[in-house]
């Protein structure tokens, strides 16, 4: 019976991700044209493929018992964590903070606390979370390269909050302790970056607006 | 000349300018009480809960599981002697203290998933039915179900009331009973380590001159290995693996029946002991590499 709602589960989800895997095209043409003003565009767009991802994840709520989430858990889990990144990413290219938990939710047309149904479990909250801070990693790269300079600096702000506030978590020796060892790579990547920039005078022009003195 | 007094200026900014002085500067940045900080603050609060209660489950389980593999071997030293019954209210007494184990375990799920911490009790529960199932076998010649397994696990309101007394929580919030379900997997798993179990029983069984237990054992063995064999690929992983280990089991048994149908015929009874004595050992060899 596990195998039978397994692979039905697998039919609902298998549309879910062809929108997924439609979707991070649509936004990692962003980092090509990061200076360019199709950015609010670009996330509108994102939001309208989000309702898609709302009703397919209605009828995943119909396709099990509510109270027995977690025995299914493993099903949903790496989509579900994708999904989260992905709003992150809009919430951040849209305001550039970080997407809270209960907005996720929200997002997804799902429930943020457990005793309301089909939820978002911490954990993959913040796996979505490191995901995105390895994608911001590549955004200070490219936006370098389109000749933005100021991005990288916000970004790299960004994701010392980031890392500080992951370094309160008492993480156990699980996934999500695997990738948070991950982070710091990207901060040491993003903190190049602003290096770079700065040893060559190139974020004077950007830090006026910015808010640096140097 | 003035290439290499550049480079040397260059080494010299980075040390001062970024290695230090940006660094230290963007870490005061962060905002102790900003609203991405408190957000985390009660990450952290939230993730310290979950994993000490999973830690506080592990620990019942390793209890749980060891209490069971005592009475396991105390029921192994049942043999038809006269202390049989006595052996049997002692495994009693030994399940009753597991159970009161289960029944924290059981305290700690209430309004829990129980499927997400399901793999810090599995094991123990596990173990569980193996013990249970085995007294349940000795005394009965027959199996266990699910249904009665989970009986013996529901925890009525009067054992609940001195440990509600003791926290004084709300009397009439929570229901009167509460129970923890044995999962069909755990149960199916731990009717698999049981057929190991029976398997020693028999051998051991036919050292004490038993003639007539492996021969009900292998009828036994082979009922349960065809149950085993309907579930086939459709169950979980785990259950086919030990598919494998419950068929070596079966050929044992099976074996050392035939041994007693040919040989006991011929060698005296008092020597029969004897012949499996050296086949126990070599047996117990293959287990411990397997």
């Amino acid at each position: 019976m596990g195998e039978l709602v397994a692979s039905g589960f697998n039919c609902v989800t298998a549309p879910a991700e062809k929108s997924l895997f439609t979707k991070p095209c649509s936004l990692s043409s962003i980092e090509c044209c990061t200076v360019s003003f199709s950015v609010p565009k670009k996330c509108q767009k994102a939001r309208e493929h989000f309702g898609t991802v709302r009703t397919q994840l209605e009828s995943l709520k119909t396709k099990f018992p509510a109270d027995q989430y977690y025995r299914f858990h493993e099903h949903w889990r790496f989509v579900l964590q994708r999904l989260v990144f992905l709003a992150a990413f809009v919430v951040y290219l849209e305001s550039e903070t970080l997407v809270t938990r209960e907005a996720v939710a929200e997002i997804l047309g799902i429930e943020a606390d457990r005793e309301r149904g089909f939820h978002l479990d911490i954990e993959d909250y913040l796996s979505g979370v490191l995901t995105l801070a390895s994608e911001l990693a590549r955004l200070a790269v490219n936006s370098v390269t389109a000749g933005d300079y100021s991005r990288p600096l916000r970004i790299s702000t960004f994701i010392n909050e980031l890392d500080s506030g992951f370094r309160l978590l008492n993480l156990k020796n699980d996934s999500l302790r695997k990738r948070y060892d991950g982070l710091k790579y990207d901060v040491k990547k993003i903190e190049e970056v602003v290096y770079d920039l700065s040893i060559r005078g190139l974020n004077k022009e950007a830090t006026v607006g910015a808010g640096g003195e140097k | 000349m003035s290439g290499k007094e550049g480079s040397g200026g260059f080494r010299k900014r980075k040390h001062d300018n970024f290695s230090h002085g940006q660094r230290r500067e963007e870490k005061e940045n962060v905002n102790p009480s900003s609203a991405l900080m408190t957000s985390f603050k009660s990450f952290q609060l939230e993730l310290d809960t979950r994993h000490d209660k999973y830690e506080r489950l592990v620990k019942l389980s390793r209890d749980i599981t060891i209490e069971s593999k005592r009475t396991i071997f105390l029921l192994h030293r049942f043999t038809s002697a006269p202390n049989g019954e006595e052996i049997l209210n002692e495994s009693e007494v030994k399940l009753d203290a597991v159970r009161r184990k289960i029944k924290q375990v059981a305290q700690e799920l209430i309004g829990e998933d129980m499927y997400q911490f399901h793999r810090a009790i599995s094991p123990g529960l596990q173990e569980y039915v193996e013990a249970v199932s085995f007294q349940y076998f000795i005394r009965t010649r027959s199996l266990i179900s699910v249904e009665e397994i989970n009986k013996q696990l529901i925890f009525t309101a009067e054992d609940r009331e001195e440990t509600t007394n003791m926290t004084s929580n709300s009397h009439d919030k929570q229901p009167h009973t509460w129970s923890l379900k044995v999962t069909p997997v755990d149960y199916l798993l731990g009717v698999a380590d049981l057929t190991g179990e029976l398997m020693r029983l028999c051998i051991s069984s036919v050292g004490n001159g038993d003639i007539d237990t492996p021969f009900e054992l292998s009828q036994f063995l082979r009922q349960i290995y065809d149950g085993f064999t309907f579930i086939g690929n459709t169950g979980p992983y785990e259950v086919s693996k030990k598919l494998y280990t419950l068929k070596q089991s079966l050929a044992k048994v099976e074996n050392a029946c035939y041994t007693l149908k040919v040989r006991g015929s011929e060698i005296p009874k008092h020597m029969l002991a004897d012949v499996f004595s050296t086949k126990t050992e070599l047996i117990d060899q293959e287990e411990g590499l397997s």
